[in-house]
């Protein structure tokens, strides 16, 4: 199997760590790991802030970079619920029959890095080793938009050495939603406080995510109040072996 | 408007004054927010009220095991009645008529205000009791018959403790959600005049009914909200869990019904799905305790002089578009609400509409020609739990979206938003993600600039200008030397 790796421009930019770990995952598991370099944004942030025609470009462009893609793999929920909820929308409105048709063969072959895992390579135990105490976020993307349900704690719990502590309140938005962080930058902290309450309360080392988006926000507050505990993308626990512990940064 | 002028504008109103839930002169959410946000009783009443009944609700909803395909029938329905609006609407008319009702049509609030007026003058009344009604908040009926002459007296428990406690609606089910056994309490006991009121529910039900029984008793005109209208047979439904609607409905000599056009279902049977619907998403119930149906006049029974009025007041605008308009779906449940996690921290009045919550959020803009579009379709964190829960499938993101979208639209040709950082910053990302080369040469001039900011430990503490919103609670990461496709690039090259 060959999956090209769309990383998404945040984690391009701010979390390098988080590419390299799914490469080293994929490619421990006998994926063939291949990136284009053409790839920039899905337009979820143009789309998001009612930038359309933006956003209609961007997704224009991500189509046909990847036509002939076997499999994209995305270690980002909200990314790939760009594009399964928004792109049929705002292709539709573009009114592009070729492109729409494009659109509709690549669909199949979009995953999300843990849908990729468990229902495309059917595995659950990566052989990967993680001697901590971690909690998981489920951001609401992945949740409700993906319904990941119980794939990431399937993953998880096949970690060696990983004590997996549950987190009240799973289905609670930490607050980050985008430009809603700075447009309303009080009441997106008033959010993360109560989610960093709950995170707090489970007493682990590590807050994990498929959403680099949230840990970027809970990370940012952790750091701020020196609480201590850290965060850390999924693809990176995974990727954890013995011989090769999880690259930690910051 | 600049962070400098929206604090100003906050600062000039304290925690104590009365909100402002007139959109016309409400102040933009983020301003309304931060007056909220420093109010820590009232964020705690919201927030504990709003666990209770999401507690109760998940609980009643998990027991029924065609939950899923309840809410597509519910969905079915309302579309059904709101792509054949004007048909279900005449039926109605013709069904309540010949029941002995009188159909009235208001274009808008001013319409609807007089037409309620006049009738009220016909039957000379100087008192009028009240059953719950959100839309004679949104016309804002009883400031005007105050202001005519005409006493109000609200009969459903929580408007009576807002319209004694001079507050306002923060929740269109509990609409004094926002207050505590403690604050009413102390409401009751100084504008009822009763010493040594204890704040147990039972006492203060009891003054509640006192009062109230006097009214009931002595006040021949009555004014109800409804939740539904049913063409069929031109009945009206009003479902509550106190009995004074009931008692507003048998003892009045006058009734007076103000309803949404969009309220209408086609048949009478679809109230089999949405009152199964709607118990259980706005109290967490399996049924409401009180449903009360009537039909036009029935002689010796009940009011024998019936009025509705129906309202449009911006309704058939919304109807005309394709994605907005399942926002008319609505059946006031306010389980958006209570999913909400911004309406969780800030609770209702920060929304400048009696409309609070992610359909409010949606619905003030609308209604009113697209004011506070600037600000209410941004208050979403776009999480979904207000689509997850809602019993008729409003995809309430999808709407936030394409409002957004308007007003960008809208916007974006206005000079003065030119210089906007966030236009700017939007349009600049554009350019950039257009081409690789360019991603790449944008991010090496952020790890120069981001670099300045970034101290010894790698992390960035303070930011100027917009990012300051962001560094006034997180510190941001800062850029790491190398980018992913870098790394990538080099790793080939190594290969080779």
């Amino acid at each position: 199997m060959r999956a090209s790796l769309f990383i998404t421009c945040y984690n391009d930019t701010l979390f390098p760590e988080t590419g390299r770990a799914v490469v080293r995952l994929l490619e421990r598991l006998g994926v063939e790991v291949e990136f284009r370099p053409g790839q920039t944004c899905c337009g979820q942030m143009h789309a998001n802030t009612g930038f359309r025609s933006e956003a209609f470009s961007q997704a224009k462009r991500l189509v046909m970079l990847y036509a002939d893609a076997e499999a994209v793999v995305i270690p980002s929920s909200s990314c790939v619920a760009m594009i399964r909820d928004q792109y049929p929308g705002l292709l539709e409105e573009l009114g592009d029959d070729a492109l729409r048709k494009e659109f509709a063969a690549l669909l199949p072959r979009v995953h999300e890095l843990s849908e990729f895992l468990v229902d495309k390579l059917g595995v659950e135990d990566v052989g990967a080793y993680f001697p901590h105490r971690v909690t998981y976020h489920a951001s609401c993307h992945g949740l409700r938009a993906l319904k990941l349900g119980d794939r990431p704690f399937r993953l998880l719990r096949k970690v060696r050495g990983l004590d997996l502590v549950p987190l009240e309140n799973l289905d609670r938005c930490c607050g980050f939603g985008g430009t809603f962080s700075v447009k309303n930058a009080e009441v997106s902290s008033a959010m993360l406080a109560t989610k960093l309450a709950d995170v707090l309360a489970t007493g682990t080392e590590f807050c994990t995510a498929l959403d680099n988006s949230c840990l970027m926000h809970l990370g940012g507050a952790l750091h701020r109040q020196n609480a201590g505990m850290k965060t850390i993308h999924m693809a990176q626990i995974l990727a954890s072996t013995e011989e090769e512990p999880a690259e930690l940064m910051g | 408007m600049s962070a400098a002028a929206e604090h100003e504008a906050v600062a000039e109103r304290e925690v104590s004054d009365r909100p402002i839930l007139d959109p016309a002169l409400a102040p933009p959410f983020p301003v309304a927010a931060l007056l909220v946000l420093r109010n820590s009783q009232l964020r705690k009443n919201v927030a504990h009220a709003i666990d209770v009944i999401q507690a109760k609700r998940a609980r009643l909803v998990a027991e029924k095991q065609d939950w899923q395909e309840l809410r597509s029938a519910a969905a079915l329905i309302r579309d059904e009645a709101l792509e054949n609006l004007s048909v279900y609407l005449e039926q109605f008319e013709a069904r309540c008529t010949a029941a002995g009702g009188t159909v009235h049509w208001a274009s808008d609030a001013a319409d609807a205000r007089r037409i309620i007026l006049e009738l009220l003058r016909e039957e000379k009344a100087d008192e009028v009791i009240k059953i719950k009604t959100m839309t004679s908040a949104e016309i804002q009926l009883n400031p005007f018959l105050e202001a005519n002459g005409i006493r109000t007296y609200e009969t459903d428990l929580a408007e009576i403790i807002l319209q004694l406690g001079e507050g306002e609606p923060s929740h269109i089910v509990v609409p004094a959600l926002h207050v505590n056994r403690s604050q009413v309490r102390e409401i009751f006991a100084r504008r009822m005049g009763i010493e040594n009121l204890s704040d147990e529910p039972e006492a203060l039900t009891a003054a509640a009914r006192n009062y109230l029984r006097q009214k009931f008793l002595s006040v021949p005109t009555a004014i109800s909200g409804a939740n539904f209208l049913i063409a069929e047979t031109g009945s009206v439904a009003v479902v509550e869990s106190e009995g004074n609607g009931r008692m507003c409905l048998t003892l009045p000599r006058t009734m007076i019904t103000l309803a949404g056009i969009e309220k209408v279902l086609p048949r009478f049977a679809d109230l089999e799905v949405m009152l199964q619907l709607l118990a259980r998403s706005a109290t967490g119930e399996r049924m409401n305790p009180y449903t009360s149906l009537w039909t036009g006049v029935t002689p010796g029974d009940g009011p024998q002089k019936f009025h509705v009025v129906l309202l449009d007041n911006g309704r058939s605008s919304i109807l005309a578009r394709k994605t907005e308009r399942q926002t008319l779906r609505c059946i006031r449940c306010a389980a958006c609400m209570n999913a909400c996690p911004v309406y969780r921290q800030t609770g209702g009045h920060a929304y400048g509409s009696v409309y609070p919550g992610p359909i409010g959020a949606i619905l003030t803009p609308q209604l009113e020609q697209m004011r506070h579009a600037q600000s209410l379709p941004y208050a979403s964190s776009l999480c979904g739990a207000c689509f997850e829960v809602c019993p008729v499938k409003i995809n309430i993101p999808e709407v936030l979206l394409e409002l957004r979208a308007r007003v960008t639209d809208d916007e974006r040709k206005q000079v003065s938003r030119f210089f906007d950082p966030l236009y700017l910053g939007l349009r600049v990302a554009n350019v950039i993600f257009s081409r690789a080369w360019l991603s790449h040469l944008a991010q090496w001039a952020g790890r120069i600039v981001l670099g300045l900011f970034t101290r010894k430990d790698g992390w960035i503490h303070a930011l100027p200008g917009i990012g300051a919103k962001w560094t006034q609670t997180r510190d941001l990461r800062g850029l790491p030397k190398q980018a992913f496709h870098d790394w990538w690039a080099d790793r080939q090259r190594g290969k080779k």
